[in-house]
């Protein structure tokens, strides 16, 4: 009788990137249709925009790299970078501004620095950060929620669609009229003139937590990450290093003065956090490696963004915090590596290892 | 010397480049860069002091102590440097106003210094004329080269204010676009202009190379 042998590892790991990064897109699908529902059909059209540049981006530097277009088409990194500037962008973004992000994510960011593994910096956010700075004000048109009594003009389909691609708004419509200021603007700028966060949080656009909409956005993302969690494709380690490292703070100095700090609810809910906890700063490339260094890299993060929230003269900090921890990765990988057992790397170490021996 | 100026024009403006190839004098480079104008207002101003200094460096040469050397270089160029200065508040005010800081900043200005140390020290006063002549404009044309493309991209113009150098009522030069890349004036801007500018450079070379090592080596022979 002849038994079959079976030898380790008996489960065989998800190891394709394809795989990983079509469940890291089917997770945010859900904040994907919220965001629609919320703020229109603009989100559609930035993610066909910057799908459309970044997988343009891709082929053309793989082919100048002398590489297989197809290898690097089908492991769907452009369309996550692409979704992540989606997510980031207002809703009515003209396309040239959506298609530089893409274009620059992808070119310089990633391909540049040698390709999807080598990257120091998460593409999507060095693409967000440049068109940020490039064309600060074509990145303010951000709609009031649709929640059915705000008081706002709504655009249809066709004239989002307008606007992506032309940037001009049909007859009779002024900036003004449809666009608000993010629950994130109106909270600075409300402490800025010395209101206190009771008066803001006063103001229609804003929810139990953060500003209407937003909170709805972000209970989806939060689905998304935590199933990507149970999936095993992301550690706990940076999402939960990213909420302490906000909230510790933000909880702090809420407790110390409610009237000038917006509550860590607000924190939580309010911009990108959920969507930066779960989906940028985990991107696998430019986070730390080693359990305790990515813990680490999550609190700076979540450190950064108060800072720049509270003190810094953008409203939210999600971007440039997640670029300066990229900056950060070699030095926390270094100062983090993981004890490897049968090694001696210090005198000090193996000495009191024998003590207690 | 056995390099003819012709070949040490290419040295200079080409292979050594000081912006380019030795990335010395950055500072400058990377500030003031925003428009044409600035570039060619800082590049002449280095031009003209390191002309200056190699001459005063090369004829003093027998005199300088070595312990002592770079405190003397440093005093020769700040003494010509003051005198740039006051060249630009006396004819270009707008342009040292627009310049500020980085013309009184040329004193430490790496390239400058390299040069004393390297060529003027040691060699006879003509022929360090010649190399300050030669690294200057490699310096300036690559100076205002950056600052050609990046007020092109950046403002979408040309030569603007370029009455600032040379008088006569304030222009906008030429009009390409009203708006342009805001990134590209930023400091970041100039910092992507420069790896541009030597990647480009990188890259004529490797082709250069390819297509030398392409032609049969008894031409090449033949050819030097």
């Amino acid at each position: 009788m002849e038994f079959k042998r079976r030898e380790a590892p008996f489960l065989a790991p998800q190891v394709s990137v394809s795989s990983l990064m079509l469940q890291v897109l089917a997770a945010m699908v859900p904040a994907a249709m919220a965001h629609v529902w919320y703020f229109g059909p603009g989100f559609i059209f930035n993610l066909l925009v910057a799908a459309l540049f970044a997988a343009a981006g891709e082929a053309l530097m793989l082919s100048l790299r002398s590489r297989k277009p197809e290898s690097g088409l089908t492991d769907y990194s452009a369309l996550v970078t692409a979704a992540l500037l989606a997510f980031a962008l207002p809703s009515l973004t003209p396309w040239w501004v959506t298609a530089t992000g893409a274009l620059f994510a992808v070119v310089v960011a990633k391909h540049l620095y040698g390709g999807l593994g080598f990257n120091i910096f998460n593409p999507a956010m060095a693409g967000y950060v440049v068109v940020l700075v490039a064309f600060p004000m074509h990145l303010n048109l951000w709609v009031a929620p649709s929640m059915g009594d705000l008081d706002y003009q709504h655009l249809s389909i066709l004239q989002t669609l307008a606007f992506t691609l032309t940037g001009s708004l049909p007859e009779g419509m002024t900036v003004d009229a449809i666009s608000r200021a993010t629950p994130l603007d109106v909270m600075k700028s409300g402490l800025n003139n010395a209101r206190t966060v009771t008066e803001i949080r006063a103001i229609p656009i804003m929810g139990d937590f953060g500003g209407r909409g937003w909170e709805w956005i972000g209970n989806f993302l939060a689905f998304g990450g935590l199933w990507l969690l149970i999936k095993k494709i992301i550690r706990w380690q940076i999402p939960v290093g990213v909420f302490i490292g906000l909230l510790l703070p933000a909880t702090i100095m809420y407790m110390l003065d409610q009237g000038s700090h917006a509550s860590p609810g607000f924190h939580l809910f309010g911009g990108a956090t959920i969507l930066c906890a779960f989906f940028i700063a985990t991107d696998p490339v430019t986070a730390a490696t080693s359990p305790k260094g990515r813990f680490v890299y999550g609190l700076g993060i979540g450190l950064l963004i108060y800072c720049i929230r509270r003190w810094g003269s953008y409203a939210d900090g999600v971007a440039f915090a997640v670029l300066l921890m990229n900056m950060a990765v070699p030095a926390i990988d270094y100062l983090t590596r993981p004890h490897i057992v049968g090694h001696n790397d210090g005198v000090n170490r193996s000495r009191s290892g024998g003590n207690d021996a | 010397m056995s390099i003819g100026i012709l070949e040490r024009f290419k040295i200079g403006l080409w292979r050594d480049n000081p912006g380019l190839v030795q990335l010395l004098g950055l500072c400058p480079l990377l500030a003031v860069t925003a428009t044409f104008v600035n570039g060619l207002g800082l590049g002449i101003a280095t031009l003209a002091v390191l002309m200056a200094s190699n001459a005063l460096v090369s004829a003093t040469r027998r005199w300088i102590q070595p312990e002592i050397r770079v405190p003397i270089y440093v005093l020769i160029i700040a003494s010509l440097v003051t005198c740039i200065e006051l060249v630009f508040k006396a004819w270009f005010p707008d342009l040292d106003r627009s310049l500020g800081i980085f013309i009184p900043l040329i004193v430490t200005n790496c390239a400058i210094v390299a040069r004393a140390e390297i060529f003027a020290s040691r060699n006879p006063v003509g022929t360090s004329i010649i190399d300050g002549l030669v690294m200057g404009s490699g310096f300036a044309l690559l100076l205002l080269t950056i600052g050609a493309f990046r007020e092109l991209l950046g403002q979408g113009t040309l030569f603007s204010r370029i009455d600032m150098l040379f008088g006569g009522e304030p222009v906008r030069g030429l009009v390409l676009a009203e708006n342009g890349w805001l990134l590209l004036v930023l400091p970041p801007g100039a910092f992507f202009s420069l790896a541009l500018a030597i990647a480009a450079k990188n890259l004529i070379d490797m082709r250069r190379k390819e297509s030398s090592a392409a032609t049969p080596r008894r031409a090449r022979i033949l050819n030097r």
